[in-house]
């Protein structure tokens, strides 16, 4: 229950998170834990790590791969499956591009975070997964703030505002039609500087791109972007080296960086305390339009 | 630091908006970049400052569009404790948004309007916030600014409130005048009001003691999922996972599972890298028996000592939660902490008018009603009453033709 004082807060939040997870083992035929390679994705691993051992997870781990990764996120990838033995499907934008089903954008602030919506559903339909963990937080913005802990999607991976299921207590009700499934959220209640405190505290280690690092960096609308060759860059395109890192590991093309010299954890617990910008401030596809994450929770995204 | 999460209640306009948005902004918990955009915002109060609201204003924008109306999250926190708001709209046609943001919180915020004093959503939001048992409430009186900060008025409602507090049985109540639109008593103390001599609202919030009576409370733990690895060196390995929901086991400890109702004793408390002595309320352990005993998810283990009750015909009280009514011919799903089985509800015993506290004993249950029910269910449920022991006294109820949440249920006693 909510209302305990033996517990750290901390403790609390794994606790609870370890619960859903256990939830979602014991209602669902067959779950998967949606991993971006994200530090809210990695802490999800850690704690269904400590969910389920010694046993293996009830679910696979599913990757949406842009193609536009940062290496050192799949480099990392990589070596975590490696050392859990646990099962990793990858759903490659690629794909989906060469089947015609999405078309790539245009233009200079081309993207494929958008086409990633469809990939994500077409790996759900294709292993007709019946509830999708993902690491989404409510503090992340305003969208979110009313988003259940366990969210029903329809058929075509639909979030409807209007009809979200009233979740009393700790009884999260997973009952779903064929077709239809089910978004489950366990770190809902987390902030980010939350996330940051547990990541420290368990010693998790994370991709290097969270912490400063010397790149080439090129500024659009405002914001630092990491150049790349998925970036479609012009002359009017200025590459400087500079001293960044990345409070968020999304599609290169579309996750910007701060200027820091944050190079240990402590420094980036610091850093976020003094808050000088909130998460999702710095990543550019949510500044397209003020609606865009509910646009995109609507149409299936996470 | 630790976790508390407290609900506000008030009616459209006594300042509950405002009242957040002043507690986050003078608590300094915003982001820069929110702070920023509040400055930004050309909306401003009559006399120039930032409008506070803007904060909170999710539910507003969407209250004016008439869309989702919904209970909403926030978070803050200080250097003494994690705070998470459950922000519910206050009319009596989300009654149900206001019990499910109810059903979590340790702590409720009950707001007056000075000039309005003790009014009917009053009545309302005290008999929720007592009927979902919540154990800590805070009468903030707010706009007191607009009385003249005078004292007469404030212990006018205060005495009012204290006659409602004990019709509808609350206890802890404490009472704080504000000014929301001002500042006063929010998280600064007031200059303004001399002769209050108590702790501002922000004081008081994370001074308050939410401990749970863990000596008092009856060990349970519902088992969510069976480990099982089945690998070579874990061949007998047979854990159950689960959060303790009450009280706490330790090692050695009698347990009966139930329903079966078989006993063994607590072998060893597990988690991922320790293995402690006892497992405490809310915590996440994996438990292994002495004996081999047959248990699935679904089953709940207690300590022997302490026995709930085990019932298919339980009383128990029901707040409706869907736009079809109740159908008591139809065979519905009640879902009590793992454990899932069919139900209906087999009686009526009356209905509440929440406004007025009267018992109704005609009509049909429908959205948003609340009132007492007998329950049958088909397998029995191993429940302790709601008001002794909110972890294992809830449950709702689903509609198997929609997948739905359509009730929930307080559970109070066995039927014989
Ligand atoms: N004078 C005064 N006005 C207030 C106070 N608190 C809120 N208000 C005003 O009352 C109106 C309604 O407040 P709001 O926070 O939007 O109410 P809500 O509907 O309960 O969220 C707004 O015009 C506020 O500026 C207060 O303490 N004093």
């Amino acid at each position: 229950m909510s209302t305990n004082n033996h517990l750290d807060y901390l403790d609390e939040l794994e606790a609870e998170a370890i619960y859903i997870l256990r939830e979602v083992a014991g209602q669902f035929e067959k779950p998967a834990l949606l991993f971006s390679g994200g530090k809210d994705s990695i802490t999800l691993v850690r704690l269904a790590e400590k969910a389920f051992r010694p046993g293996k997870f009830p679910f696979p781990l599913v990757h949406i791969d842009t193609g536009h990764n940062f290496i050192e996120t799949i480099d990392y990838r990589d070596r975590m499956i490696e050392r859990l033995g646990e099962k990793l499907i990858i759903g490659h934008v690629q794909d989906s591009i060469n089947e015609g089903k999405v078309v790539e954008q245009k233009g200079k602030n081309a993207s494929r975070n958008a086409l990633q919506t469809v990939t994500l559903l077409d790996t759900i339909a294709k292993h007709q997964f019946d509830a999708c963990i993902g690491g989404a937080r409510r503090d992340e913005e305003k969208a979110r703030a009313k988003e259940r802990i366990f969210s029903v999607r329809d058929e075509f991976g639909q979030w409807d505002p209007k009809r979200q299921r009233p979740e009393l207590w700790n009884l999260y009700n997973g009952k779903i039609h064929k077709g239809e499934n089910v978004r489950v959220f366990p770190i809902s209640n987390w902030t980010e500087l939350d996330v940051w405190n547990y990541i420290r505290r368990e010693k998790i280690e994370l991709p290097s791109i969270y912490f400063a690092h010397e790149r080439d960096c090129i500024t659009r609308n405002g914001q630092l972007m990491a150049a790349s060759p998925f970036l479609n860059m012009d002359e009017e395109d200025v590459v400087e080296r500079r001293n960044v890192r990345f409070r968020t590991v999304g599609d290169m093309t579309c996750t910007a960086a701060v200027e820091s010299y944050a190079y240990q954890i402590d420094d980036i617990i610091n850093e976020i305390s003094e808050s000088k910008i909130s998460e999702r401030g710095a990543r550019m596809d949510d500044k397209v339009s003020e609606a865009a994450m509910e646009d995109r929770k609507k149409g299936g995204y996470f | 630091m630790d976790i508390l999460k407290f609900i506000t209640a008030g009616s459209v306009d006594d300042g509950k908006s405002t009242l957040i948005g002043r507690l986050l902004y003078d608590s300094e918990a915003i982001l820069a970049d929110q702070l920023e955009a509040l400055h930004a915002s050309n909306r401003k109060n009559d006399d120039g400052t930032i409008d506070l609201a803007i904060l909170t204003d999710g539910l507003k924008a969407e209250r004016e569009q008439g869309i989702t109306i919904d209970v909403a999250y926030k978070y803050f926190n200080t250097d003494k404790r994690k705070f998470i708001i459950a922000d519910a709209p206050g009319h009596i046609q989300y009654t149900r948004n206001m019990v499910t943001g109810a059903s979590n919180a340790g702590l409720a915020i009950i707001l007056i309007d000075a000039r309005k004093g003790v009014i009917e959503q009053t009545i309302r939001h005290s008999f929720l916030v007592s009927l979902l048992g919540i154990p800590q409430v805070v009468v903030c009186i707010n706009k007191m600014d607009m009385l003249d900060y005078n004292e007469e008025a404030y212990n006018q409602i205060v005495n009012n409130y204290k006659a409602l507090a004990e019709k509808v049985e609350l206890n802890n109540v404490k009472f704080i005048p504000v000014s929301a639109l001002k500042g006063d008593n929010i998280v600064h103390s007031s200059i303004n009001m001399p002769w209050y001599k108590g702790e501002s609202l922000l004081d008081y919030l994370e001074n308050v003691d939410i401990k749970v009576d863990n000596s008092a409370a009856h060990a349970r733990l519902p088992v969510q999922w069976v480990i099982r690895p089945q690998t070579d060196e874990l061949h007998d390995y047979r854990g159950y996972a689960g959060r303790v929901a009450s009280g706490s086991f330790r090692v050695n400890d009698p347990v009966t599972v139930l329903p079966s109702g078989f006993t063994s004793s607590i072998a060893k408390i597990e988690q991922l890298d320790a293995d402690p002595v006892e497992a405490s309320t809310g915590m996440s352990v994996t438990i292994h028996l002495a004996d081999d005993i047959d248990i699935s998810r679904g089953d709940l283990l207690v300590n022997s000592a302490e026995q709930p009750q085990v019932a298919q015909l339980i009383e128990a009280d029901l707040c409706w939660m869907d736009t079809r009514p109740l159908d008591s011919t139809h065979t519905y799903l009640v879902q009590h902490n793992s454990k899932v089985t069919r139900c209906r509800i087999s009686e009526v015993l009356y209905k509440v008018n929440i406004n007025t506290l009267e018992k109704q004993y005609d009509e049909e249950f429908k959205l948003n009603d609340i009132g007492r029910i007998v329950i049958k269910t088909a397998d029995a449920l191993a429940f302790d009453p709601y008001q002794k022991n909110k972890a294992n006294g809830g449950a709702i109820i689903i509609d198997s033709r929609t997948n739905v949440t359509v009730g929930a249920l307080m559970l109070r006693s066995a039927v014989d």
